[in-house]
């Protein structure tokens, strides 16, 4: 009887591993089918798409290597890998800087140091809509924040969101705002530096700068390189910002790489041509993540304490 | 001791001198927090007094920073000019459903990846890991190609289906990192007792995880709460099915000719509110999320 039973079950529930196979298998399930149908399957599509000339509407036309083609003749899409590359290289350095700083600073103890913490911080949850809508009042030209604090200073106004020149550093000086979620990154990383490297170097005759250059600086670089990676991933991300706040201009001068493709595929419906769009982000942000690992990585400092 | 310290080799200035040193650095750091909290307050000042002026204050130069009159009416305006009563029951609706979604699957595939052993593991960690480098609005056009083939755009199938199938890689990350650090021998007297996996993991381990299952519930409520692109893309069509970000991103063109500050700051407040209530009851779970993991949600 008992011989019978275990001859029908499967040969894998035998054995004390097939069983523990299919355990394991069962409990990471969703995972395993979310990364066929959600990532795999898109990924799929894409390729697809891209030999494709397709509305959404009528039937799929072929067109082979058309798709890629126009890239080289599509000024709009020089224009956003402009726009996007301007800022990153402003708002990437300048944010990796300022979060540093500001993480040494809250990472002081002086009173109130907790008040501090949340109020660097809270700015960094702030619902990206609310956020737009916020900030496109901040920089209104006639009664905005921005420029009434000008105006008791003495200075001209701005038309921050009119001029093709001042739209940008407008956009990158509200992304600053948000920098608290880099500066907590920071912070639990300054926390984690062990006091007795610090009392150390003192006892070595090391002033205030010399602990900064010696023992902060290395011992943060791992997370440095972490926020610079991550930053530079989000800067390919900006849409909500340039969609909401200038709609990409004026005259495309916040036309980000995201919302190009978005009107590209989900306003003009040009879709075989709005996945070439999304693949070449995906090749520009591993290139960059590759790039950034093999040239900045060498200089992070590892220790093993 | 004393024989150490009097035979110094350090240059040592004056004790006093140092003293007054160390505290003039003080007060440096202290005006500088100072500063930079001002800076990052003034938006938010802006924003609530801005909410409770009149049409006319807000034109006013200089800036009434106390309004006066104090206008609440402002927020009743702002919430029934447009429909949020929906627009919130829409957004809750997604919440929970998103919050049963992610909670429940990636603690699943956690404690799969995080406490048993077999073959093949290794290999779709790496999978899940590299899913987590790859930024997700890569796939934003086939995926929306793939939901309207399915018509299912216009619908919150979209906004909420995905989030079964294991709530995400960096969720699912956070857990596995929580859930080894557990004891071993806890599992281990389960299993011998004739505990089945499933038991340890629901009864054992969950209970154990719950400061880390919070963290994970905190960042769904934040990035379901925050999210734009989402009902951008797929609900965008039919306002009753608008949720608050969306409601809110469309809020300016419910009047002609001049736009409404007033209201839109009043509307903007009552959407960043729940945010900031969140954060005050749920601080200790923010900390925890970025310590374990060391990425922000």
């Amino acid at each position: 009887m008992s011989a019978n039973t275990q001859r029908l079950k499967l040969p894998l529930l035998r054995t004390e591993k097939g069983r523990r196979t299919i355990t394991g298998y069962l409990f990471i399930l969703p995972f395993i089918l979310g990364f066929l149908i959600w990532f795999l399957l898109p990924a799929a599509v894409a390729v697809w798409l891209t030999f494709y000339d397709w509305n959404m509407i009528r039937d799929p036309i072929f067109i082979g290597l058309e798709n890629f083609k126009e890239i080289f003749r599509d000024k709009l899409f020089l224009q956003s890998l402009k726009v996007t590359a301007y800022y990153t290289l402003v708002s990437v350095p300048v944010s990796l800087v300022l979060s540093f700083l500001v993480a040494m600073l809250l990472n002081s103890k002086v009173r109130g140091i907790s008040v501090f913490r949340t109020i660097f911080y809270i700015p960094s949850i702030v619902p990206a809509v609310a956020n737009a809508v916020l900030w496109n009042f901040v920089f209104n030209t006639e009664f905005g924040l921005i420029n009434m604090v000008l105006r008791a200073l003495g200075l001209p106004k701005v038309m921050w969101l009119q001029k093709p020149e001042w739209a940008m550093p407008a956009l990158i000086l509200m992304s600053l705002w948000g920098l608290g979620g880099g500066v907590v990154i920071y912070l639990a990383g300054l926390q984690g530096i062990p006091e007795t490297l610090y009392e150390a170097a003192e006892i070595d005759g090391a002033g205030r700068w010399a602990k900064l250059r010696y023992v902060t600086v290395p011992l943060i670089s791992p997370v440095m390189f972490f926020n610079l990676i991550m930053g530079i991933i989000g800067s390919f991300q900006v849409f909500t910002a340039g969609f909401l706040i200038t709609a990409g201009g004026p005259q495309n001068a916040t036309l980000f790489y995201v919302l190009y493709t978005y009107r590209t595929g989900i306003q003009y419906f040009d879709m075989g041509y709005a996945a070439v769009l999304a693949w070449i982000l995906f090749f520009i942000i591993l290139g960059l993540t590759l790039f950034v690992f093999k040239y900045v990585g060498r200089l992070v400092h590892y220790e093993t304490i | 001791m004393t024989e150490l310290s009097s035979v110094s080799i350090i240059p040592v200035s004056k004790p006093g001198k140092k003293l007054i040193g160390e505290r003039l650095w003080r007060a440096f750091i202290w005006a500088l927090l100072v500063f930079g909290a001002a800076v990052m307050i003034l938006p938010f000042l802006w924003l609530l007094t801005s909410s409770l002026k009149t049409q006319l204050a807000i034109f006013r130069y200089p800036p009434q920073w106390i309004p006066n009159p104090v206008r609440f009416q402002n927020y009743v305006e702002a919430w029934t000019t447009k429909p949020f009563g929906v627009y919130l029951r829409n957004t809750a609706l997604i919440l929970i459903l998103n919050e049963i979604a992610i909670v429940g699957t990636s603690s699943l595939c956690a404690y799969g990846f995080a406490r048993i052993e077999f073959p093949g593991k290794n290999f779709w960690f790496g999978v899940l890991l590299s899913t987590m480098m790859l930024p997700g609005i890569v796939l934003m056009i086939p995926t929306f190609v793939i939901f309207s083939r399915l018509h299912w755009v216009n619908t919150y199938y979209p906004l909420i289906i995905p989030a079964f199938f294991g709530g995400g890689a960096f969720n699912i990350f956070l857990l596995r990192q929580f859930f080894r650090t557990l004891p071993e021998e806890l599992t281990d007297a389960a299993r011998i007792d004739g505990c089945s996996e499933f038991g340890i993991f629901w009864r054992i381990m969950m209970p154990l995880a719950k400061p880390a299952l919070a963290t994970v519930a905190v960042f769904t409520f934040i990035g379901t709460w925050n999210d734009y692109m989402g009902p951008l893309l797929y609900l965008s069509k039919d306002p009753n099915k608008y949720t608050v970000a969306l409601g809110l991103a469309t809020f300016r063109s419910a009047f002609l000719g001049r736009t409404r500050w007033d209201l839109l700051m009043a509307a903007s407040t009552m959407m960043i509110m729940p945010i900031i209530v969140i954060y005050f009851l749920a601080q200790r779970y923010f900390i925890q999320g970025i310590a374990v993991s060391g990425l922000k949600g």
